[in-house]
């Protein structure tokens, strides 16, 4: 781990790199549709890697973690549509608003384990979903249109294409980091350690409880930025934002690009979303590839593509 | 009072079928301790058998008995080629596979049968009402569904608690090892178990599929609900699958039936009938979350798992 040139870091810094000047190739090649299609897999990147800190790090399957995204969301599009369009407002509005679900979803999870947690995790998403749907005022199950993107007082133009990437790439960049000091912090060993055996931990005095809760709602409040980002981006939200699907593709994303790495999550949002868009438009029947593809990652890549660039110590 | 009565036989019906998923689900993870999300894909399968098979047939029984079967090849096929490898692994691990695999089945019924959704029409002779007190009819299909889930259920106890498979597959759920090492062929159990899992899938979406329009992802809401069955019910337990799918039936449809009526009594009826929908269909989600916030694993927890 020492060595800073290893393959997987020469890797990912390729893909740091690449995913930087990519407006500067799409603006040169004349592909202005590759922004639309980069800003989604960075946006939906930072939200598998929120995940990753309680699944790869934590052990806490969340199966209902597309459930921030719709709120972070929802956040923002009735802010909107009730005549709040500052930025300012609505972002901490929507961190604010996907913290306290995450605390109360999380409360209640974590008293489960294993296969219940997943499970609970999985209700809670559907009981926020139908509440979507039942949001009538703001368009119930058609979602809701949002005819402004946040403003910024002029410090950031959201409307305008490369400027609103850089934006959701450096707010990624800074929720890597952040992630990287919390895994490394005591804290960060304390949630890996309780991942381990949690009962040890408990028993060297750490009230591991209380450590993985806080844990699950940074977790949450880091989607629910995502989903702000997301709710900017297709300038629409509805209840389809935080179908258990989706959650289910965040998993995939994130064991996909390697669980408990640190850049695996970007790589998995990257390799699924752009395979998605490839094989989308080779075949009208493109998830008959996926759906097996899913099977086969889990069956012999468990490392995921972070795992095997880094040979097979992890496998 | 009418009303009340036939909304709690819908009721019951809807758990029964519940409890058909839920039972397979239940078995397969207390024996093999899979998390299978692909069961909502048999419950679709079954269905769109049975469309094909009246079609083919025009039959509605013959169509029934085969679809029947169908399903269980498609499940005990399914097990050979994927689950059988998951097994020992991580419920991560199965979630995500059988997560692929609901993506798979769902594009290849598109493939086979179109987008379009089917529509499997009755026989005459069950497309009747059947009057059960004086001055209460009641459609005498959803009757059958309820009288065969019943028979189902019975014969799964037997199967189950009083024959030789049942003893093996009870051992095997405490187990496996020892039940291998005595001589018993684990991995043809395995297969027969999952196989009928899959059928009591089919049958329950073969039976809905007169009542219901058989589309693409229809096995997916329900396949949520019998997880929540089960979760309720104590995973690994069908006599906790049992009472909370029944339980589960009722809330659900007694909340579809009446919440816009007790709404209306504190709301204005406009805001009554925008929120009645989606409120009945949080219920059993908030349900799930009771039992589990005061019973971690369940009403009817399994001990040793």
């Amino acid at each position: 781990m020492t060595a800073l040139l290893t393959r997987r870091n020469i890797v990912f810094a390729a893909l740091l790199i690449f995913l930087a000047v990519l407006p500067v190739y799409a603006a040169i090649g004349g592909k202005p549709f590759l922004i639309t299609l980069f800003t989604r897999i960075v946006i939906l990147a930072m939200a598998a890697t929120s995940l990753n800190l309680i699944m790869g790090y934590g052990g806490m399957v969340s199966f209902g973690h597309a459930v921030y995204i719709g709120i972070g969301g929802y956040v923002v599009g009735i802010l909107a549509q009730e005549g709040f369009p500052s930025g300012f407002m609505q972002w901490p509005a929507a961190l604010v608003v996907s913290a306290l679900f995450a605390l109360v979803i999380g409360a209640l999870s974590l008293r489960t384990r294993g296969v219940y947690f997943i499970m609970i995790t999985l209700a809670f998403a559907q009981l926020l979903y139908y509440l979507a749907v039942g949001l009538d005022r703001y368009g119930g199950d058609d979602g809701l249109t949002i005819y402004n993107r946040s403003q910024f007082a002029g410090l950031i133009n959201t409307s305008n294409k490369t400027q609103f990437y850089y934006l959701c790439l450096v707010l990624l960049f800074g929720v890597i980091g952040l992630t990287w000091r919390i895994v490394n912090s005591r804290f960060g060993m304390v949630i890996q350690g309780s991942r381990s055996n949690d009962r040890r931990m408990q028993a060297i005095g750490f009230p591991t409880f209380r450590y993985r809760l806080s844990c699950f709602v940074i977790s949450g409040t880091i989607c629910g930025l995502a989903g702000a980002l997301l709710a900017n981006h297709t300038e629409f939200v509805s209840p389809a934002m935080m179908h258990w699907t989706r959650s289910g593709d965040l998993i995939f994303m994130v064991v996909l690009g390697g669980m408990g790495s640190l850049f695996g999550p970007v790589v998995g949002a990257v390799a699924l979303l752009v395979l998605e868009e490839v094989l989308s438009s080779l075949t009208e029947y493109w998830q008959i590839i996926v759906g097996p593809l899913f099977l086969l990652v889990v069956l012999f890549a468990r490392g995921g593509i972070s795992g095997m660039l880094a040979g097979a110590s992890r496998g | 009072m009418l009303l009340f009565l036939e909304q709690c036989l819908n009721g019951l019906q809807l758990g029964l079928l519940l409890f058909l998923l839920a039972a397979g689900l239940t078995l397969i993870f207390g024996i093999m301790d899979l998390v299978n999300l692909a069961h909502g894909s048999f419950y679709m399968i079954g269905a769109y058998f049975a469309a094909t098979f009246t079609v083919l047939t025009g039959s509605f029984i013959l169509s029934v008995l085969l679809a029947f079967a169908a399903t269980l090849l498609i499940g005990m096929a399914v097990e050979m080629i994927a689950m059988r490898r998951l097994y020992g692994r991580d419920h991560l691990d199965h979630v995500l596979g059988t997560f692929g695999l609901i993506l798979f089945f769902n594009e290849a019924v598109r493939l086979i049968w179109g987008p379009a959704g089917m529509n499997v029409p009755l026989p005459a002779w069950l497309n009747t009402h059947f009057t059960i007190l004086p001055g209460v009819e009641y459609p005498t299909y959803r009757l059958a569904i309820i009288l065969v889930s019943l028979l189902v259920a019975l014969f799964l106890y037997v199967l189950v608690m009083r024959t030789r498979i049942g003893m093996l597959i009870r051992a095997g759920a405490t187990n496996r090892e020892m039940v291998g090492a005595l001589g018993v062929n684990i991995k043809l159990l395995y297969t027969l178990v999952f196989g009928l899992g899959a059928a009591l899938a089919g049958l329950a979406g073969l039976m809905q599929a007169p009542i219901l329009t058989v589309q693409i992802g229809m096995g997916e809401n329900i396949l949520i609900l019998a997880f929540v069955v089960i979760i309720i019910g104590g995973i690994g337990s069908i006599r906790g699958a049992f009472i909370a799918a029944i339980l589960v039936g009722l809330i659900d449809t007694i909340g579809r039936g009446f919440l816009p009526d007790i709404l209306r009594l504190i709301l204005s009826p406009r805001g009554a009938s925008a929120i009645a929908p989606a409120m009945s269909s949080m219920l059993i989600y908030l349900l799930m979350t009771v039992v589990l916030v005061l019973r971690p694993a369940g009403l009817f927890p399994v001990s040793n798992k």
